[in-house]
């Protein structure tokens, strides 16, 4: 650590004021950020940890203020800089990048021109030169082609495409520090681990000190070198990557770690969850803001407010009854004392049956979904089809919890919605139990609806906002005219209860619940008619990691009660991961590996199943840290037009001529019902069959 | 009960957080929709304003006359147009005779009773028009929407005139005239809405649990229009009270003994160069007063329909 940070923020406090109330976004915060450094900001949503970057950049929402402390960078005061002082601040001294690239980009610029706009705005340079700039830039976030990229506008680049646009205009003036905020949450895995590489090696390369803003611990563990923690409004725990990750001292970092599903994976044990809510921050609490949370909290938590302190200056904590063990600095470096691990019992693991002998509940053979692309507004002639599912087979069995997993865009979703009956098969078949769901009218299909239901992925999306959590529950009985009256008010009071909802919950409007108790309801929907599948669309993806395990427990623990069988959909990996029996990995509309969860992730056969676990951030910073591979290139081709013989193969580092021509089958890989479609595959076939 | 699943029989909830009330609370007070709407509402200065103008002038020509009679149906031409303040006759008479401020009252019923009318007849008509042409699609929409472009190219004006001068002026015929002129601002509105609505996840829930059509329109997409709807309908009153004024001071309004505001306006202004100022401001001020009302109320409703939803 050199002697002075570039970056060193004091007691921040920002407010935001509403129209009856006042949030109190920070409570003083207190970071410092050193040239050559990353700082990752973790913690749940509405914790702060956006308001502090808007903050250090002053550029905060309406009503909004800094009310206290200091921002400083490389000696300078920001807080009492004028306006026009700080716009020469912004973009030519810390750069930054959002969450969302689409939004941020002005879809009537060429990017080159919105990259050489912030060039022209600080930098005495003409238009050519500051195109040349930004092309030269362009080159640098690994933009290919740069100079034809140049003049191309949003719209015609992809996903990671644009965020390396974003970079590029962040960098365009050679920031000291560069602020990303959420840089990688709207993108896939696949394309994340690029998008991080970049920004790691720009950072070694241009010497300049970042700021990664983030949910995603696994992407911290990977990418920063120093850690703040935050939760309601303050920085509760702050040291090196390594040192948090191996002896975290605050409760509420070692619960975020034990929410994490992959710390469950193999043993498939209930998660740990952190009970409640975070704290109001219109009227935060003067003692420890995690107290009433906190398994660990005693009276004194509740009656005044930790410090931020430790033992050495390297690692940094506010509680009074800090967990793990006490440590001293040696020569830099933070070393545990003594080792008093605290052993946690999480609890029994949920045991669910998979009842193989009863023949699959499930049967998709052979499905095929493409969507016709029309043109002309009368006629509609059919100009193309974009092939969302492409001859699809597989099996579930009763009580199994399958997981669908793949970058979005490659049809998992679509299947989803073709199994509940929301889209009509091209061809194939879909056979749940004994009848055939699939090219039936709605209206033969209307009885067996209650069979298969679906849980969706934005809670408040899919709960109509005008009516009461009771009407909502008992629609799905009044519309298969299940019971009498008294019969439904029963069970929906038994469905609050099955999720854990208290009964008061009956009268209220959806908006009135937090993100995970939505989720709940949609649940409780889901599960009105008794259905004996239930098919999961990405339902834990908005929610934090907190929550997220609540949820998870939740849907495994009423899968062993009721024998539920779940079709569950998910970009996310170790989600999948820690709920699945077996795996189905889709790759543009195709099934390209299937087989026993355990086996896909230690043994994957298919290239593109290696490249997806490769590029999934683990919250293991010794593990992320070291790795080689580089994930997938590249990014998903086009669904309308796909390529020739095997999907994959543009993206493939072992493509040979034969995978353009012929399209590989699903062969058996091992004897435990692995399969694979890969010309080249990354073990041997089984013989024989 | 055969629709009780094992769910019940077995315990409740088996440990799903080390404190399952945490995750079943809900902080705050329990406060119904229309209480939370009625207070954004109330929140709206012009609002309230604009809604205490229509309970003033409800009140006046609907419960006026019962305290201030007057003779409205004979013509007095011993006392034709007496300024305001003569003995009797507060607000004066008209070159007719008639009391004016009694007039006011009688004539202030038709026109808000033809006004409200026409306006609602106008808004169910182009409330399923739109809903219709957005909730099926495909080529009905096409069909419905073409008609409607064609029903615009026509300049409304003429199209009230050519209707009030062939049908009638009777009352009736007269609400029915400016309602289906007045119809074709509201169908895009509810179409567009329409259109978002029936893409939203819960009415594919809704799909999902096997409901039909009739149920996904009348319980999910039209309570979810109303905001929409009930705005434009205060906006489309006002248009219609303005359009009867219109009509009835080019000589097309009600036929006497009838009169409203604009019929009042147009005698009025026959006289106004002879200083007659009390024939010609009354009804005036009643009309621009009761059409800002509507559209105070409106933009209040609109505020009340937007926060509904939002935690307060």
């Amino acid at each position: 650590m050199s002697a002075v940070a570039l970056l060193e923020v004091r007691d921040l406090r920002t407010q935001i004021r509403l129209k009856r109330s006042t949030v109190h976004a920070l409570g003083g915060v207190d970071l410092t950020v050193d040239v050559g450094e990353t700082l990752g900001v973790v913690g749940e949503s509405g914790c702060g940890k956006t308001m502090t970057a808007m903050s250090i950049m002053r550029l905060l929402p309406n009503g909004g203020s800094i009310v206290g402390g200091s921002v400083s960078l490389d000696g300078r005061e920001l807080t009492n800089l004028s306006e026009d002082e700080m716009a020469e601040v912004r973009g030519n001294e810390i750069g930054m990048i959002f969450q969302d690239p689409m939004s941020s980009l002005n879809p009537t610029m060429t990017i080159g021109l919105q990259i050489a706009e912030s060039v022209l705005l600080h930098r005495k340079a003409t238009k050519r030169e500051a195109l040349e700039r930004a092309v030269d830039t362009l080159k640098l976030v690994g933009m290919p082609s740069a100079a034809q990229r140049a003049k191309n506008y949003p719209h015609q680049l992809s996903g990671g495409m644009r965020q390396r646009a974003m970079i590029a205009m962040a960098l365009a003036c050679e920031p000291k520090l560069l602020i990303a905020d959420e840089p990688t949450t709207a993108l896939d895995v696949t394309v994340q681990k690029q998008i991080l590489q970049v920004i790691n090696d720009l950072k070694d390369r241009l010497g300049m000190a970042v700021i990664l803003v983030t949910h995603d611990l696994g992407v911290i563990a990977g990418s920063a070198d120093r850690i703040a923690v935050m939760y309601a409004g303050k920085v509760v725990e702050t040291t090196d990557t390594k040192t948090l990750f191996a002896n975290s001292r605050h409760p509420y970092t070692e619960a975020l770690f034990e929410a994490l599903p992959e710390k469950a994976a193999e043993s498939g044990d209930r998660l740990y969850s952190i009970p409640g809510l975070p704290p109001d921050l219109t009227d935060p609490p003067t003692a420890c803001r995690f107290a009433p949370r906190c398994r660990y909290a005693q009276d004194r938590c509740r009656g005044e407010e930790p410090p931020l302190t430790g033992e050495t200056q390297l690692h940094r904590f506010a509680c009074f009854f800090p967990t793990g063990s006490v440590e001293r600095a040696v020569g830099g470096e933070v070393v545990a004392v003594e080792q008093d691990a605290v052993d946690h019992d999480l609890g029994a693991k949920i045991e669910v049956e998979v009842r193989t002998d009863e023949g699959p509940a499930l049967r998709v053979v052979n499905l095929v979904k493409d969507f016709p692309i029309t043109a002309g507004a009368v006629l509609r002639r059919k100009v193309g089809a974009v092939s969302a599912v492409a001859d699809v087979s597989f099996e579930i069995y009763p009580g199994e919890t399958f997981g669908l997993v793949g970058e979005s865009g490659c049809g998992k979703s679509t299947i989803g919605r073709l199994l509940v009956g929301l889209e009509r098969a091209s061809s194939g078949s879909v056979r749940f139990g004994d009848r055939e769901l699939a090219g039936q009218s709605d209206r033969r299909l209307r009885p067996y609806r209650r069979d298969i239901q679906l849980m969706f992925q934005d809670s408040y999306a899919s709960l109509d906002p005008r009516m009461r959590v009771k009407t909502i529950l008992a629609e799905p009985l009044n519309v298969q005219r299940v019971g009498d009256r008294a019969a439904r008010a029963a069970r929906v009071r038994e469905l609050v209860d099955a999720v854990g909802l208290s009964q008061s919950a009956l009268e209220r409007y959806p908006h009135e619940f937090s993100g995970g108790q939505r989720q709940r309801i949609g649940f409780a929907r889901a599960l009105a008619l008794n259905p004996k599948m239930i098919v999961a669309d990405e339902p834990v993806s908005a929610l934090d990691v907190s929550i997220q395990s609540q949820v998870l427990n939740l849907m495994k623990e009423l899968q062993r009660d009721l024998g539920l069988t779940y079709l569950f959909i998910s970009h996310d990996l170790s989600v999948v991961r820690y709920l699945s029996d077996r795996i189905g990995v889709m790759y543009l509309g195709k099934l390209v590996e299937v087989g026993p969860a355990e086996s896909v992730y230690s043994k994957p056969v298919h290239h593109y199943t290696r490249g997806l676990l490769d590029a999934v951030p683990v919250a293991d910073p010794s593990v992320e840290q070291e790795k080689e591979s580089k994930g997938v290139t590249g990014e998903l081709p086009s669904a309308i037009d796909p390529p020739s013989g095997c999907r994959f193969r543009t993206r493939c580092p072992a493509a040979q001529s034969l995978c353009a021509e012929q399209e590989p089958p699903l062969v058996p890989f091992g004897p435990d019902d692995h399969f694979a479609a890969c010309h080249f595959p990354l073990r041997e076939a089984s013989a024989g069959e | 009960m055969s629709v009780v699943s094992s769910l019940g029989a077995q315990d409740p909830v088996p440990d799903l957080t080390p404190t399952p009330s945490a995750a079943g609370d809900v902080a705050g007070r329990q406060r119904s929709m229309a209480r939370r709407m009625a207070e954004v509402f109330f929140e709206n200065k012009l609002g309230v304003l604009g809604l205490g103008i229509l309970v003033v002038l409800v009140l006046f020509c609907f419960l006026g006359p019962m305290f201030y009679h007057t003779d409205q149906i004979h013509t007095n031409i011993d006392s034709t147009t007496l300024t305001p303040g003569s003995p009797g006759y507060p607000l004066g008479t008209d070159q007719e005779g008639y009391d004016e401020l009694g007039r006011l009252m009688v004539a202030g019923q038709s026109s808000l009773e033809v006004g409200i009318a026409a306006g609602l007849i106008a808004s169910v008509v182009g409330t399923l028009y739109g809903a219709v042409s957005g909730y099926f699609g495909g080529w009905i929409d096409a069909l419905l929407m073409r008609i409607l472009d064609a029903a615009y190219s026509l300049p409304s004006i003429f199209v009230l005139l050519y209707l009030a001068a062939t049908v009638g002026r009777s009352k009736f015929t007269l609400i029915m005239v400016i309602g289906l002129t007045l119809w074709l601002l509201l169908p895009r509105l509810v179409r567009g809405e329409t259109l978002t609505l029936k893409t939203r996840e819960y009415v594919q829930a809704v799909r999902v649990m096997g409901g039909g059509t009739n149920r996904i329109i009348y319980r999910h997409i039209l309570p979810n229009a109303i905001g929409t709807i009930v705005v434009s309908v205060t906006f489309i009153i006002a248009d219609a009270i303005f359009a009867l004024s219109t009509l009835s001071f080019i000589g097309l309004g009600l036929e006497s003994p009838q009169i409203d505001w604009g019929g009042m306006l147009n005698s009025g202004t026959s006289y106004v160069f002879d200083g007659y100022w009390w024939l010609v401001y009354p009804p005036g001020i009643a009309i621009i007063l009761v059409i800002i009302a509507f559209n105070f109320i409106g933009d209040a409703l609109r505020d009340a329909f937007e926060t509904r939803l939002q935690k307060r």
